[in-house]
């Protein structure tokens, strides 16, 4: 719903017909891709979405690696170790996002 | 194509957010416990309320699906318990919480202590508000829930193994557990405990003591760096304006 509210206080900013929202979710988001897609049909029934399509870019989980000293990116969310010298990471640099990104507007 | 960039703050996290400014403000001290169902939260709780008692104002909410059976479990450690029942849904939200706390005066309270339904999915996707949140798995359960729930253990502080006075019983591989919980959670504090025989309570309660000293200690900080930065403020305002 706070989507939803999001994008349609952005879209009345910019004054224009939205046809698709750009959203980026992370694996550590709590938002389960298809589960968002499902909602987001009804949530924004009868708002200026409605009919707007809901793109969502999938985002890696990206680590800090105190040993490489570089950011690294895991393939899985029960290893949280760096892919190339297995130091385990516990600091997340990224896979938390849940972000409205941008507005694709009616031309 | 109009940039946005903008966080989906969910509607959860605006009264967690809330809740937890308002905890600060009463200084109590809020601590969370998930776990799947059966594995102790409430034996666990109940040993702790009463454990703490003597010394400190506790209180607990508790949230089941259906049933007061554990509000009035945990009443028996003589401490102001109150159920939330939450119907069909499979976790406390945020909202759920401060509908709860209503009618009680916080600042009466040191330490608050919230029982999650059980369940290893959903709550790690709604914050409460709580200081330090306890994700627990018994010795019955095996050594792989980590690896199979990492979510939640992500949104935990605290991992606690119970029911430890099972684990030969059961064949528990202690070291296996710990490597999982290392794997998805690396630096992630671990405590063991049996509330049956009493194995790593009083470590516990010491811990609690301390987390909650410390949360104090920084608050207080806080407010003096706040006044000192005012008092500096003003001075150089006083200056800037002769």
């Amino acid at each position: 719903m706070s989507l939803v509210d999001l994008a349609c206080q952005e879209a009345e900013r910019v004054r224009g017909r939205v046809i698709a929202l750009h959203i980026k979710v992370g694996p550590l988001s709590g938002v389960f891709k298809d589960a968002l897609l499902s909602c987001y049909e009804m949530a924004s029934h009868d708002t200026s979405l409605q009919g707007s399509q809901l793109m969502i870019e999938d985002m890696p989980i990206v680590i800090y690696c105190p040993q490489c000293r570089a950011e690294r990116t895991v393939g899985s969310m029960q290893r949280f170790c760096c892919p190339v010298c297995s130091a385990p990471a516990s600091q997340i640099v990224r896979g938390k996002e849940l972000e409205l990104v941008s507005l694709e507007l009616e031309s | 194509m109009v940039e946005v960039r903008k966080n989906i703050l969910k509607q959860n996290d605006v009264v967690a957010r809330e809740l937890r400014s308002e905890f600060r403000r009463s200084n109590v001290f809020v601590v969370s416990l998930v776990s799947s169902p059966g594995s102790g939260k409430t034996t666990f709780l109940e040993k702790i309320l009463t454990l703490l008692r003597p010394a400190y104002r506790v209180a607990a909410l508790v949230g089941d699906l259906a049933t007061e059976n554990d509000a009035q479990r945990l009443a028996r450690s003589g401490a102001p318990v109150k159920q939330i029942t939450t119907g069909t849904l499979c976790h406390l939200e945020a909202a759920m919480v401060r509908n709860a706390l209503q009618t009680w005066d916080l600042a009466q309270l040191d330490f608050l202590f919230i029982e999650n339904v059980g369940n290893l999915v959903c709550p790690s996707s709604y914050d409460l508000g709580e200081n330090m949140r306890l994700v627990l798995t018994s010795v019955t359960e095996g050594e792989d829930k980590p690896l199979k729930y990492p979510t939640i253990f992500h949104s935990a502080d605290v991992a606690l193994l119970t029911k430890m006075d099972l684990s030969h019983a059961v064949e528990f591989d202690e070291p296996t557990a710990l490597a999982n919980i290392q794997a998805v959670r690396p630096g992630m504090q671990v405590l063991q405990v049996s509330a049956k025989t009493g194995l790593g309570m009083k470590e516990f309660i010491d811990f609690l003591g301390s987390s909650r000293a410390g949360v104090r200690e920084m608050t207080q900080s806080m407010v003096f760096a706040v006044i000192t930065l005012k008092t500096w403020a003003d001075h150089h305002v006083d200056t800037l304006s002769k």
